[in-house]
């Protein structure tokens, strides 16, 4: 079958079983979404800005599991897509990003909207590619699908200059691919997996440290099971939140700069750390040099990278979470009893008790985590959580009782202000049946509020809930903490009309001063099944807490927050 | 850390980009590079990189590790001993100070020769392991150089 390069896009995200796609047009695409016009495959979704799309197609992939698909046109339509794709990088989201390029014979010409998409991207995709033949499309394509979701996944770019878009050639879309550079391990090596199991039998004080690879890999039934059947207890990540379930008895909490006393006691106590597809970001491990100081660490990840980068490990596993926890389950099964941690979980629920996570409630004031848990009374598991960056969103990993990986969609590795909206939007379109919410704050949500008009135009009704606390709130909590209260730029009074704001863009808005008006406004916002800002006047000055100042030891945590 | 020097071997897909890849890696992660060469692997589609760096066990690990997740990247060989030759190209001028005898003798003793002469200059050459290819330059040091180009190192593994 003879197609032009265009076709031959749409015909892979087809092929590829993508429903849809993400992107804005403009000169160096227009051949593609000529053909998308054409087409009656893949849905498209005009969103207002590509940084947007990229988002979106970032969290339709990390809800549906798929590969996500972004589409932008060359020069300023690719740069904005950068943060987006960086954000996924750093998440390790399945993507591919289609870019048009201008034409060959004008590249490196510093042609019209021309700018060196490869060269830019270079270090935030997993792999890109300037296409340069049309004979080699199709191929690439395959290629860049089974990059983007194989081993450890993440971003591809193709960057396909116009006239390949336009040119005909030959289409077969092949079975399988053959990269003999490539080829991740999955399954861990067998004698490294018996060590780690004889460390487990040995150990005192096990402890599940589960990351995000946990989510990727698909693994949280094995991972509860594993832990059930062991009874050693578990800490999540903020990427890993949802994995064991919020009533799960054996989950001590989220660890890190904001995590629980408890969860962060835990890793500081531990004599065995079991790593489940985490990383050891610098705002989980704290201090460095305090960090599990009594554990060994067994590391299960399937990027090699990752081991050894940060901490030194004793038991390194290359393979996928879901696959080695399998493994490890299977030869454990019947020398483990639960019993066995009965003393060091009776420690980390005391932990738990005397410094729980809480907060002070308030009836003159929204506080932020009531809102956050109200939420969660209200919609619970039938919510997707999708947040931005800022107090905001670590009250909501906090209090939110995340039910199932999947259900909390957050910029935990790049921190990308701007990702809730465009998010919440992706995340409805991949799971039609659940009620969407993005927990957002007042500066967030101006990052990329044009997608307002998005979700209204395609009747998504995400809502919106806009803690809103007229402060860039985690930069103000900073200033507060650790510059003497010079609130530096962080103030925030001068607010848009927000209920106006939302319906001009063809959404409804709420102003929340009280619980009351609270409940009202999600109610009616779900019954409405309208995009919404649910705008929270909440205490402008509350903290997140607790917290490892940055640099500090995890067993280090600032309580409370006392005024010199 | 103490850092170590490391011969680091890298057979990769012959390709636009390879070699800015594996330089962005080294530029972008903030690893050092005192010198990398290229070229193509004779019959293949394969080149080879040899790039020499310096750095803390933990780095020296890490930079094997980051090469190997470059797609196009076949193959990272990182041995603390391997087969390693530089060359070295110096070009003299031609007075009554210089010996052209005493040059030929001392290139000799780094595996080298006088590879070019005209009436106003010499181009001597050497090829040995990067540390006496130092001593060669600065041994040159006295016959008044115009100019001293280093091919950096290129290298194999034993076995
Ligand atoms: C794009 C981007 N710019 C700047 C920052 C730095 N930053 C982190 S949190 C924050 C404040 C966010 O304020 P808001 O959205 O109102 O949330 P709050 O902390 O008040 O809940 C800022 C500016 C960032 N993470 N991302």
């Amino acid at each position: 079958m003879k197609i032009s390069g265009a076709q031959m896009v749409c015909e892979a995200i087809n092929l590829e079983s993508v429903d849809f796609v993400f992107g804005y047009p403009g000169g160096a695409i227009m051949n593609v979404y000529d053909e998308i016009y054409k087409q009656d495959g893949f849905k498209h979704i005009l969103t207002r800005h590509e940084q947007a799309a990229v988002h979106a197609a970032d969290a339709y992939a990390r809800v549906s599991g798929k590969v996500g698909v972004a589409m932008v046109t060359s020069g300023p339509g690719f740069t904005n897509a950068v943060t987006g794709i960086a954000t996924a990088y750093t998440d390790s989201t399945p993507l591919v990003v289609i870019s048009g390029q201008v034409p060959l014979a004008l590249i490196g010409t510093d042609g019209f909207q021309e700018v060196d998409a490869v060269g830019i991207s270079r270090s935030c995709t997993k792999h890109n590619y300037l296409v340069n033949d049309i004979n080699e499309l199709p191929r690439i394509l395959k290629e860049a699908f089974y990059i983007a979701k194989s081993g450890r996944p993440g971003p591809v770019l193709v960057d396909i200059p116009k006239d390949i878009t336009s040119e005909i050639a030959e289409f077969k879309y092949p079975d399988s691919v053959n990269i003999p550079t490539y080829k991740p391990s999955y399954n861990g090596n067998n004698r490294q997996i018996k060590k780690a199991v004889d460390a487990i039998l040995e150990a005192k004080k096990p402890l599940l440290y589960i990351g995000g690879g946990t989510v990727l890999s698909n693994a949280y039934q094995d991972v509860r099971e594993f832990a059930t059947l062991t009874g050693i207890p578990a800490v999540e990540t903020l990427m890993a939140r949802g994995v064991m379930g919020d009533s799960n008895e054996l989950l001590i909490g989220m660890l890190g700069m904001h995590g629980s006393y408890a969860a962060n006691m835990a890793m500081s106590e531990a004599d065995l750390i079991i790593s489940l597809g985490a990383r050891f970001d610098d705002r989980v491990t704290g201090k460095l040099s305090e960090f599990a100081k009594y554990a060994d660490i067994i590391h299960i990840d399937i990027d090699p990278a990752n081991i050894g980068k940060i901490v030194d490990v004793d038991y390194p596993i290359v393979g996928d979470v879901r696959t080695v926890v399998e493994k490890i389950t299977d030869s454990i099964k019947d020398k483990i009893k639960p019993q066995r941690y009965e003393v060091w979980r009776d420690i980390l629920k005391r932990y738990n008790e005397v410094h729980p996570l809480t907060f002070e409630d308030s009836n003159d004031v929204i506080k932020p985590q009531w809102a956050i848990k109200r939420v969660g009374e209200l919609i619970g598991e039938k919510a997707t959580i999708t947040s931005d960056v800022g107090q905001h969103q670590m009250w909501a990993a906090q209090f939110y009782p995340f039910d199932r990986p999947r259900q909390w969609i957050n910029s935990g590795g790049l921190g990308t202000m701007g990702f809730g909206l465009p998010a919440a939007i992706g995340a409805k379109v991949a799971d039609s049946e659940k009620i969407v919410v993005n927990v957002t704050g007042d500066g967030s949500i101006l990052m990329n509020v044009q997608e307002l008009v998005t979700a209204s135009e395609y009747k998504i009704p995400v809502i919106n809930v806009i803690l809103n606390n007229h402060f860039l709130g985690m930069v103000r909590q900073w200033q507060t903490f650790f510059y003497d209260k010079r609130y530096s730029e962080t103030d925030l009074s001068y607010q848009p009309n927000w209920k106006k704001l939302a319906e001009a863009c063809g959404g409804i808005g709420y102003d929340v001063t009280t619980k009351e008006e609270f409940d009202a406004a999600i109610k009616d916002s779900i019954e409405k099944n309208q995009v919404s800002f649910v705008n929270v006047a909440v205490d402008r000055f509350e903290n997140v807490l607790p917290m490892v100042p940055a640099g500090g030891a995890l067993y280090n945590m600032m309580l409370e927050y006392k005024e010199r | 850390m103490q850092k170590v020097r490391r011969v680091i071997s890298v057979v990769v897909q012959n390709e636009a980009q390879v070699l800015a890849r594996v330089s962005g890696l080294f530029a972008g992660r903030g690893y050092n590079i005192d010198s990398l060469t290229v070229a193509s692997i004779p019959n293949s589609d394969m080149s080879h990189i040899t790039i020499v760096t310096r750095g803390s066990q933990r780095v020296i690990e890490q930079i094997t590790k980051q090469l190997h997740k470059i797609i196009p990247v076949y193959k990272v060989v990182e041995h603390s001993s391997m087969v390693e030759k530089e060359m070295v190209l110096i070009k003299f001028p031609l007075n009554e100070n210089v010996n052209i005898a005493n040059i030929q003798a001392l290139f000799e003793a780094y595996n080298g020769s006088i590879v070019n002469a005209s009436d106003k200059m010499i181009i001597a050459m050497a090829a040995d392991e990067s540390k006496r290819i130092d001593h060669c330059v600065e041994a040159a040091s006295i016959y008044k150089p115009i100019e001293v180009v280093r091919s950096g190192v290129v290298a194999m593994e034993r076995q």
